[in-house]
């Protein structure tokens, strides 16, 4: 019983870890910065999740003060799994408004900052149609 | 385990890092803070089990709120140049 709970928290931890350098891999070698976002994204999701799944499983099985570590686990994942989300949402939204063009494989932009944002997005995003078609 | 999982999240931080330094846009630092920020509260409640003082987890939940307010203010200014301009044209400011 004590070997199967610290090898499930050693599975737990290290999966989270795992995937936590997985996103950070992705976040420097990713094009631009929407794909960047879902790389950090598997980080606030998997790589915490599990992480602080482990921690969970380690507390539950230690006994001792039950109310008080196991609660503020959760309260933790609940404040990351609502916040992060909403984060890459601004993020994503400040980006597109800010002119960002997001990466296509045709060429059409770089993740660079455009002189012209209102113009700069609509024209992107027909360059992206054009770019689908000749693909 | 748990040195083993900070030493993790610590690389991932180094690497969260290096794309808030060379990240050619704004929204690419703010991505990565943001990043830092939530591995950080991980790295912190990892800490607390590390040396056996679980009562670390009320800083993790305190960064946690504060890292939120931080990105989404930073967002905000980027994107309307102004904390107090209205979320949309027309609107109240908040």
């Amino acid at each position: 019983m004590e070997m199967a709970v610290t090898a499930l928290t050693w599975v737990l931890l290290m999966a989270g870890a795992f995937f936590l350098l997985t996103g950070a891999l992705g976040m420097v070698r990713l094009p631009d910065v929407f794909t960047r976002m879902h790389a950090a994204g598997m980080t606030d999701t998997m790589g915490a999740g599990l992480i602080l799944a482990g921690l969970l499983v380690h507390t539950l099985a230690g006994g001792g003060d039950l109310a008080a570590v196991p609660v503020r686990l959760l309260l933790i994942l609940g404040f990351l799994w609502f916040t992060s989300p909403i984060a890459t949402h601004a993020t994503a939204k400040a980006a597109l408004s800010g002119g960002v063009r997001p990466f296509t494989l045709a060429g059409e932009g770089s993740g660079a900052r455009e002189p012209a944002p209102g113009e700069a997005f609509s024209a992107g995003q027909s360059g992206e149609r054009e770019g689908g078609a000749t693909s | 385990m748990f040195a083993v999982t900070a030493a993790a999240l610590l690389v991932a931080m180094v690497l969260a890092m290096c794309r808030a330094l060379l990240g050619p846009t704004a929204y690419d630092r703010v991505l990565a803070l943001n990043n830092i920020g939530t591995k950080t509260v991980v790295l912190i409640a990892v800490l607390g089990f590390l040396n056996g003082r679980p009562d670390f987890l009320d800083l993790a939940i305190a960064y946690a709120l504060i890292n939120f307010i931080g990105t989404i203010a930073v967002l905000k200014y980027i994107e309307y140049g102004d904390l107090g301009a209205p979320s949309r044209p027309g609107g109240e400011a908040d």
